[in-house]
């Protein structure tokens, strides 16, 4: 590569290139990140200049949060489910419009939309649907598990929740699995139809195997968006009825922000990174050993 | 046989239909009632409102400052995602072309970066930020909007920028471009089309993010549209139809820019999924 010269020139270039970005990186990621590490061995209220030492006083109480131990369980029941029921759904869309249906692109299009609206909206207006419009339908049809608002009972609400993020991303992971099954060659799949397969067994044999990648992704993705959802939450049931829905997202904020816990809050929000960082690059080792190639 | 193919063709036909039908009602409910007043509302929330009246969103326009929230949404959104390509691209093109250690570990500490969630970061962020009195602002929002975003743009640049020829670059600095000139009038140009999916991933981020908004910004004045959605849900509960008015209107934008942009979402949508 032609180099500029001279020493000054250089450094000039490169600032110019690199410098804004990663200012930018090191100020707002880095600089928490490693000072977010520290506050966790702290006690500090919010208001106060000075915080004091406290060793790993905070990681003790961690421990002994019974509330952010059951608002972990109960994120990772709702991650097991909408990981699991997001990709099925999305899976068999996108597989259902790659067969050579007309007005495609029109399917693909309405399934997206909710991915165009923010959390903090489509929770409103799910609550609109859950506590008007269902109940309402419950009660002039007899349907007796529509007759009260499912946001009102504590068993039904983590439902809600449930089957709004499954609403919301099965268009999302759908557009990326449409990608992936686009990309699988006809030849192959022409092959084994020659040789006998039936559509099942292609579809278990050829397709998925070759779609390994575009599993990674999407399950990659719906993991972490599970771990760390927040807006929905907040909008659609507020952590209720009862704390019933409280998730971790959740709960890190209120011992933080509203308690004014910010120690043992910021160890929460470390605790809580440590396990996703862990699962999510747990699940790309092992998807990854079941790549093959066409 | 092509019988049996036209009867499953119909069939998926109508399960996709019914599926498309559960994807779009909520949206459907919500326009509807916007129309209505308060009390058609809570007596039967599927019937067709009496009179149109835009009653509700002169109101929901009104009260949460449609005009303030929407210009701050858009000053953000736009400002930063026009940032982040830029200077992402810039970086991505010298790390590519400079491949020294120290260029390759930052690259590396930039992707492995994208794990930490913000739920990490949030805590001392606003300590930081707070004791510097930099919360409070739209431009202070922008730059922690680079400072997010830089590391997924930069990684989806880098693999684009390996895929340029050298040689390209090197013509042009052999017929007197500058590096500067190079970058902007040759690179930068045959980025265009990943530049528009890094923009596209960033937008819908952007537009739709509450949480970091709602920690830096705390004046009403400076509310974005989904801080402004929220905070007008939480003083007028009681009244549903400026309620749904002012989803509808906090919707609209986004649904307006779809309807154009579909297709480049949706793409866009694909192509930045390849990590």
């Amino acid at each position: 590569m032609i180099t500029e010269k001279g020493v000054w020139n250089r450094l000039r270039l490169r600032l110019l290139f690199t410098g804004p970005t990663l200012f930018a990186f090191i100020t707002v990621m880095i600089i928490p990140f490693v000072y977010g590490i520290y506050l966790t061995f702290t006690s500090w209220d919010g208001i106060s200049t000075t915080q004091t030492l406290v060793g790993f006083q905070n990681y003790g109480s961690v421990f002994k949060d019974a509330e952010f131990w059951k608002s972990f369980g109960l994120t990772l029941k709702y991650v097991l489910y909408t990981v699991v029921l997001t990709n099925v759904l999305a899976f068999l869309l996108a597989y259902i419009l790659t067969t050579g249906l007309k007005g495609q692109s029109i399917f693909r299009a309405g399934f997206f939309l909710p991915n165009l609206v923010g959390g903090i909206v489509l929770g409103f207006i799910w609550q609109f649907i859950f506590n008007n419009v269902l109940v309402y339908l419950g009660q002039k049809a007899g349907i007796g598990i529509f007759s009260t608002s499912w946001l009102a009972d504590p068993d039904h609400a983590f439902w809600t929740l449930v089957i709004v993020t499954v609403w919301q991303y099965a268009g999302y992971m759908m557009v990326i699995y449409v990608a992936g099954l686009t990309g699988v060659p006809n030849d192959v799949l022409e092959a084994a139809s020659i040789d006998g397969a039936s559509g099942w067994m292609k579809m278990v044999r050829m397709t998925v195997p070759l779609m390994i990648p575009s599993f990674i992704v999407c399950i990659f993705l719906s993991l972490q968006r599970g771990f760390m959802v927040y807006d929905v939450n907040l909008s659609l049931t507020k952590g209720g009825p009862f704390k019933s829905t409280e998730f971790v997202s959740m709960h890190v904020y209120q011992k933080a922000f509203l308690s004014r816990d910010y120690g043992v809050g910021q160890a929460e929000a470390l605790v809580l990174f440590l396990l996703v960082a862990a699962i999510t690059l747990l699940q790309v080792y092992f998807s990854k050993k079941l790549e093959v190639e066409a | 046989m092509a019988g049996s193919r036209r009867i499953t063709s119909f069939f998926k036909l109508l399960l996709l239909s019914l599926a498309l039908i559960l994807f779009i009602v909520p949206f459907a409910f919500l326009l509807l009632n916007s129309f209505k007043e308060n009390k058609e509302i809570t007596a039967n929330p599927l019937s067709l409102p009496g009179s149109f009246s835009m009653d509700n969103y002169a109101n929901a326009f009104d009260k949460m400052n449609y005009v303030d929230a929407f210009t701050n949404s858009f000053i953000i959104t736009v400002l930063s995602v026009l940032l982040i390509s830029l200077f992402a691209a810039m970086t991505a093109h010298y790390f590519v072309r400079n491949p020294t250690k120290g260029n390759q570990y930052t690259f590396l500490l930039m992707v492995a970066s994208m794990i930490i969630p913000f739920q990490a970061l949030m805590i001392p962020l606003v300590k930081v930020y707070g004791s510097l009195d930099m919360l409070n602002s739209k431009w202070s929002l922008i730059y922690m909007y680079i400072g997010f975003g830089s590391s997924l743009a930069v990684f989806i640049y880098h693999g684009f920028v390996k895929g340029i020829p050298k040689e390209l670059e090197e013509a042009a600095l052999i017929d007197g471009c500058t590096r500067v000139q190079t970058f902007f009038r040759i690179v930068f140009p045959v980025l265009m089309p990943t530049t528009a999916t890094i923009a596209i991933l960033n937008v819908l981020w952007i537009w739709n993010d509450f949480l970091l908004p709602s920690l830096v910004l705390t004046d009403p004045e400076q509310r974005t549209l989904p801080l402004s959605t929220f905070n007008f849900y939480g003083t007028y509960t009681v009244d549903f139809g400026p309620l749904m008015a002012s989803l509808v209107l906090t919707v609209l934008p986004i649904v307006v820019v779809y309807l154009f942009a579909q297709k480049y979402i949706i793409q866009g949508v694909m192509q930045g999924a390849v990590k």
